[in-house]
């Protein structure tokens, strides 16, 4: 059996689809942003397997190592939010912030 | 079933499952160090994708990077110690809809990714990308490229400025 596009796609469309349940299902910050890791990881499953399939496309690579780096620069500034909203409401549940300013 | 067919599913399997686990699991810290091992299944099917350069970047700064900034995040906006280590699930209807739209994109994507005739181009030989993307990004994407280093200047100050102790 020979390992094709397909199978890659398939798994990136699981992996996507876990990803959402867990952006939507969730309601402490941080799981939904492990959520969102997942998403941008089943996004760069796709990238590379377009560029292994489609003769060694260089630039689908580059596309998923930018994506790598958005994904290190909204890790850091979320942490420093959730930082922020935990000192001022003691808690991060996604529900329950619903104002920007005391 | 040579090794390459093996390895895939041993990956695939390694990514779903412990995808799954990230986001069923009801301990905030499990599904943490679930994510560890999602990240390297990935990196894994990068391997096999012949993107040697990704899967490395894939463990140097999804594990650790981003991976260390979310465990942080569990451990500085959780009571450990306390009872609220749990993560927070929504009630059960919306619980019950999450699934069932999640379980129909599933369908939908997997449905869509078989029945595309997908172009598919001889497999060319590379031996390594590194040097190819080197090469993209200093003259093909070379705005792109320096657009990231200010983006991530400005994520790292921007960053330190809202953390910081009033």
């Amino acid at each position: 059996m020979e390992i094709g596009l397909n199978h890659y796609l398939i798994v990136s469309g699981i992996l996507f689809s876990l990803g959402m349940f867990g952006i939507l299902s969730r309601k402490h910050a941080v799981m939904v942003l492990m959520g969102l890791e997942l998403i941008l990881n089943a996004a760069n499953i796709n990238f590379v397997a377009f560029a292994r399939y489609g003769g060694m496309n260089i630039d689908g690579h580059i596309a998923a190592i930018f994506v790598i780096i958005l994904a290190a620069a909204e890790a850091a500034v979320a942490l420093a939010i959730l930082l922020n909203i935990y000192q001022h409401f003691k808690h991060v549940n996604l529900d329950e912030v619903n104002n920007l300013k005391e | 079933m040579d090794l390459t067919t093996l390895a895939f599913f041993f990956f695939a399997a390694l990514t779903l499952g412990f995808g799954a686990v990230v986001v069923l699991s009801r301990n905030i810290m499990h599904a943490a160090f679930s994510l560890l091992f999602t990240f390297f299944g990935v990196a894994g099917l990068y391997v096999l994708l012949h993107a040697d350069f990704l899967a490395i970047t894939q463990i140097m700064i999804y594990i650790g990077g981003i991976l260390v900034l979310i465990i942080f995040g569990v451990m500085l906006t959780t009571r450990i110690t306390g009872v609220d280590v749990k993560s927070g699930r929504t009630g059960k209807l919306q619980l019950g809809l999450t699934a069932a739209l999640s379980v129909a994109l599933a369908a939908v994507l997997v449905k869509i990714f078989l029945s595309t005739l997908w172009h598919i181009a001889p497999a060319a030989d590379v031996d390594a990308t590194a040097e190819l993307i080197g090469n993209a990004l200093l003259t093909k994407y070379l705005i792109a490229f320096e657009a990231a280093s200010i983006l991530l200047l400005v994520a790292i100050v921007g960053a330190a400025f809202i953390a910081r102790k009033k």
